[in-house]
């Protein structure tokens, strides 16, 4: 442990955020600038008759309307999917356009058919809704199971049965042998709900194009700058990239949900050409829930197998995934690399098989929201169980401690070779489930749960033992898989000639609290001090190639390209120490920022080095000057953050309300560089989580009406619907990059939502409940504790 | 079309032509350039737009500008007091209280109106009195701890 490193430093980047002085997309303007509304579809499924905009476009104050005829007359071809993943008889994978706006149909409501462009965004709404589109409403297909149905209705043309693809992975017939010989079978069918990922600023965008320069500047809420520009240069509006400025300034979180390049960010560039003038665009909120791209809405069978002494011997799980009406960028890697890869959990199942049918339906397309397919795998894993646990009657610490997988270290031992692809890098599962079962006094919290079952009272405890593939990815691996991108990551090291340091980095905070975790690892490695230090991200014309922010991959991957520029950094400055010491480089070591002759006290330090780089008077003859280093980093494998969430639940018998009484979380994510901003992701991961089980998703009705898109309607988790959450940590250190460093982004989310449907299950062991869908709504659970059997 | 606004915003007196239709939110973060007021969800539901009219804490997505005719506005600009911090700000930051920073603004303006009203709240009191501003990235956890860390420096 450094200095800084390990130590709880509170964030700098709060110092503008607590002055409300943080600058967020739709903080920005341009002289001349517009304002855009895009006119979006009131139906689920309906062809476009025609358009009309005479009145729109006769109003006082109006500039330009577009329509999905514009954009197709243009050529423009829209958004596109970055991962392909083919069927299993090798066919190649449905992949429907998806056009910036719609000339032909609508394929679920929101789908945008026309763009008002207006001096002042007053005026553009009121022209929005002038706009006459005649629709031919169609019958429409929400569910993700009944959307390959014959007679379903077709959301594409030439997308036969709804179906993009359908994939397996795992042995099927040793899965299948392990179900036919088993002792005792646990299944469970459940919906993974849709969610929506509501990150509190809406998705914005200002774009400009500089006709003398033929440059178009985007600042937009994009977790990736650099990937935005990538796709929207090179596939959608045809831009050269050095003619394309993304800047993605203060982000007001994602989730998830600002990975994605967003067809609307684009043709506010696009019209920005058209009519010389810089076009802005922000999302209100009700437009944010038939936009913003959803989680989940996986439709799920899920069997395990055991034999006689609790051991299990085959898991196989077959799920239909809901894409939404079109492909987002990684809406198709989310049911199946990161969710049926991850299907062994950490436990030593010997066969395993995963099954997905990918669908299109009318809803609001899906992709990547914290977690993306992990907390689905997880949640089939760990519902089974303690479902399992209960109907063998065991603890379900006891079968856990049963079939865990045995320490590794990734060094001394190797990596554990899963049945599904991965190769974990390390792990330590048993000593991390004692240790959360000693934070929360297991034995203790029996006793009271069984003493208030006795009172009539409901109480139940919850176990989730998760493990997650994240720090995406090794690109030859993912690329091999399907991936259409790489997924290293790139930070640049400026040591300026005072010996002060910039960070350029590829990653993008959004909440993440990079401009502290990073300056944190610098300092230490330089030995100089945190006010030395600034960070630089979200801009492409100021930050290396990086591939951003998600699959809770900063530190892991970006940080270990920070890593190796500050090798770099270090090589070089010994060089130039040498030289002013009158030494070998390597008769020189470096420690508390100084290169000191070893074994003596002559030494120079970090500064002088830096200033004689930049001076270079007296200087080593083939050396240049200067002290600047980029470095990509490509992982060598994913990384694997597992940990042990327990939850306790009381049960309202009389409304069935759950109330979360208690709350621990012992994550472990290999080395930790800033306790308090991991424990700060693992509550907001964790209220996600319980979100899921208790609060949130998306309900549409059969004619593909999202019945509660709005704040007022879709249940967000507030302050009292949680506890104070109790976090602690072990540490087994990730073997293969050079901080040791996990993820903990996602890790909260992925962990426990089984965990508290697991908790009121347990409370409810008593009432013959089978099994719950979520969220566990009060009238779901009281009608279950009322109708003894599934609600 | 105009009506003659005039109204104090954190100290300073405003007098400005406005449509009777711009929100109050647009009046503060378009006409006046006061950016820390946020919009979140234009239903009242989330608080990112929460600032001080007269004093208590009120949804200004939800108000027209001319319904604050002659009032006193404070906005998140307005709570550092002569380069001191307000206790909510230092709270925040000491109590790690935020990270994307969105929701911040609304919720230090909703704090303050709830530790005018209680000035020694209980943990229950401090998510009670939260109900109407979200946060997607903290679990509220650290937002009790930064409440209550005012409440105890403030």
């Amino acid at each position: 442990m450094g200095k800084l490193v390990g130590q709880p430093i509170k964030r700098v980047e709060d110092n503008r955020f607590i002055k409300g002085e943080g600058k967020y997309t739709d903080d920005f303007n341009m002289p001349n600038q517009t304002f855009a509304v895009y006119v979006r579809s009131p139906h689920a499924h309906a062809k476009i008759n025609s358009v009309d905009t005479s009145a729109a476009e006769a109003m006082d104050g109006v500039v330009k309307v577009f329509t999905g005829q514009d954009i197709a007359d243009a050529g423009l071809a829209g958004s596109i999917c970055g991962w392909q993943v083919d069927f299993k008889n090798g066919d190649t994978m449905k992949e429907p356009p998806h056009p910036i706006m719609v000339a032909d149909k609508v394929r679920h409501v929101g789908d945008p058919v026309a763009m008002v462009i207006a001096e002042d965004k007053y005026t553009a709404r009121d022209a929005a809704e002038l706009v006459n589109v005649d629709y031919d409403v169609l019958g429409a297909i929400v569910d993700p199971k009944a959307a390959v149905e014959d007679g379903a209705a077709q959301v594409h043309d030439d997308v036969p049965n709804n179906t993009i693809y359908d994939w397996e992975l795992g042995d099927s017939a040793a899965t299948d042998a392990a179900f036919e010989n088993a002792h005792h079978v646990t299944s469970l069918s459940y919906h993974n709900q849709k969610l929506v990922p509501n990150a509190i600023e809406p998705r914005a965008a200002l774009a400009h194009y500089d006709a003398n320069e033929d440059k178009y500047t985007l600042y937009s809420t994009s977790q990736n700058p650099h990937l935005a520009r990538l796709v929207i240069g090179a596939f959608v509006l045809a831009i050269p990239e050095h003619k394309l400025r993304v800047i993605s300034p203060d982000v007001g979180g994602g989730f998830g949900s600002k990975i994605f390049v967003y067809n609307d960010e684009c043709g506010c560039l696009w019209a920005s050409k058209q009519i010389g003038r810089p076009v802005k665009w922000t999302a209100d909120r009700s437009e944010a829930f038939i936009t913003d791209c959803h989680g989940r809405d996986h439709v799920t069978d899920a069997q395990m197998a055991f034999d006689a002494d609790g051991n299990i011997t085959g898991l196989r799980t077959k799920t239909y995934a809901s894409m939404g009406a079109y492909l987002s960028n990684f809406s198709t890697c989310v049911p199946t690399y990161l969710h049926g890869t991850l299907m062994q959990g950490l436990y030593t199942t010997p066969a395993v098989h995963v099954d997905v049918t990918a669908v299109v339906t009318n809803t609001v397309p899906v992709d990547a929201y914290r977690g993306a397919g992990r907390p689905e795998a997880t949640y089939s894993i760990e519902r089974l169980m303690d479902t399992a646990a209960r109907e063998m009657g065991m603890d379900p610490t006891e079968l856990r401690r049963k079939n865990f997988i045995p320490a590794f270290d990734g060094v001394e031992q190797p990596g554990y070779q899963t049945q599904v692809a991965l190769q974990y890098d390390s792990g330590d599962y048993e000593t991390n489930m004692d240790k959360a079962l000693q934070v929360a006094d297991y034995e203790s919290l029996k006793a009271t749960r069984d003493k208030a079952k006795s009172e009539g009272r409901l109480v139940g405890i919850g176990f989730s033992t998760f493990i997650e593939a994240c720090g995406i990815a090794p690109s030859a691996v993912v690329g091999s898989l399907g991936a259409r991108v790489g997924l290293y990551d790139a930070a640049s090291i400026r040591v300026h000639p005072t010996g002060k340091v910039t960070i350029h980095s590829g990653a993008h905070a959004h909440g993440q609290g990079h401009e502290t975790t990073f300056a944190q690892v610098v300092a230490d490695a330089f030995g100089i001090g945190m006010d030395d230090v600034n960070v630089i991200h979200g801009d492409t014309e100021n930050v290396p190639f990086g591939m951003g922010t998600y699959g809770s991959r900063s530190l892991a991957v970006c940080g270990s390209a920070i890593m190796k520029s500050v090798d770099k950094v270090k090589e070089k400055g010994a060089r130039i120490a040498a030289h002013k010491l009158e030494c070998s480089p390597d008769d020189l070591e470096f420690a508390n920022g100084a290169w000191t002759v070893k074994g003596t006290d002559k030494s120079v330090g970090f500064g002088d080095v830096a200033l004689t780089a930049y001076v270079p008077h007296d200087y080593p003859a083939d050396e240049e000057p200067g002290l600047d280093f980029a470095s990509f980093y490509d992982p060598a494998n994913f990384v694997y953050p597992f940990g042990t969430h327990i939850c306790v639940v009381e049960v309202d018998k009389d409304t069935g309300e759950v109330d979360v009484t208690k709350y621990v979380a012992v994550d472990d994510c290999g080395n930790v560089i800033n306790p308090m901003i991991v424990d700060g992701q693992v509550h907001g991961g964790v209220a996600q989580g319980i979100g899921q089980a208790l609060y949130e998703g998306a309900v549409y009705d059969d004619d593909g009406q999202l019945l509660n898109g709005s704040m007022l309607d879709y249940t967000m988790p507030r302050a009292d619907n949680f506890p104070m959450f109790e976090t602690d940590k072990t540490e087994t250190p990730c073997p293969h990059n050079p901080l040791g460093v996990k993820g903990i982004g996602e890790a909260g989310t992925i962990a426990s939502t089984p965990a508290v449907v697991n908790a009121v299950m347990d409370a409810l062991s008593d009432y013959g409940v089978k099994d719950l869908q979520m969220p566990l709504t009060p009238e779901r659970v009281w009608s279950a504790m009322n109708s003894n059997g599934n609600a | 079309m105009g009506y003659t606004l005039k109204v104090n915003v954190n100290g300073k007196a405003q007098e400005d032509d406005v449509n009777p239709r711009v929100l109050l939110v647009d009046y503060i973060r378009e006409k006046l350039g006061l950016t820390g007021t946020h919009v979140g969800c234009d239903t009242s539901s989330c608080g990112a737009c929460t600032v001080h009219v007269d004093g208590k804490a009120v949804k200004s997505c939800t108000m027209f500008a001319v319904q604050a005719d002659g009032a006193d506005i404070t906005t998140i600009e307005g709570m550092c007091q002569n380069g001191e911090l307000h206790p909510l700000q230092a709270g925040f930051k000491e109590e790690h209280g935020l990270q994307c920073g969105f929701c911040t603004p609304g919720m230090i303006m909703a704090c303050a109106d709830l530790l005018e009203n209680n000035s020694n709240p209980s943990e229950d009191e401090i998510r009670h009195g939260l109900e109407g501003n979200f946060c997607r990235c903290t679990g509220y956890h650290n937002i009790v701890k930064a409440v209550q860390h005012a409440a105890e420096n403030g």
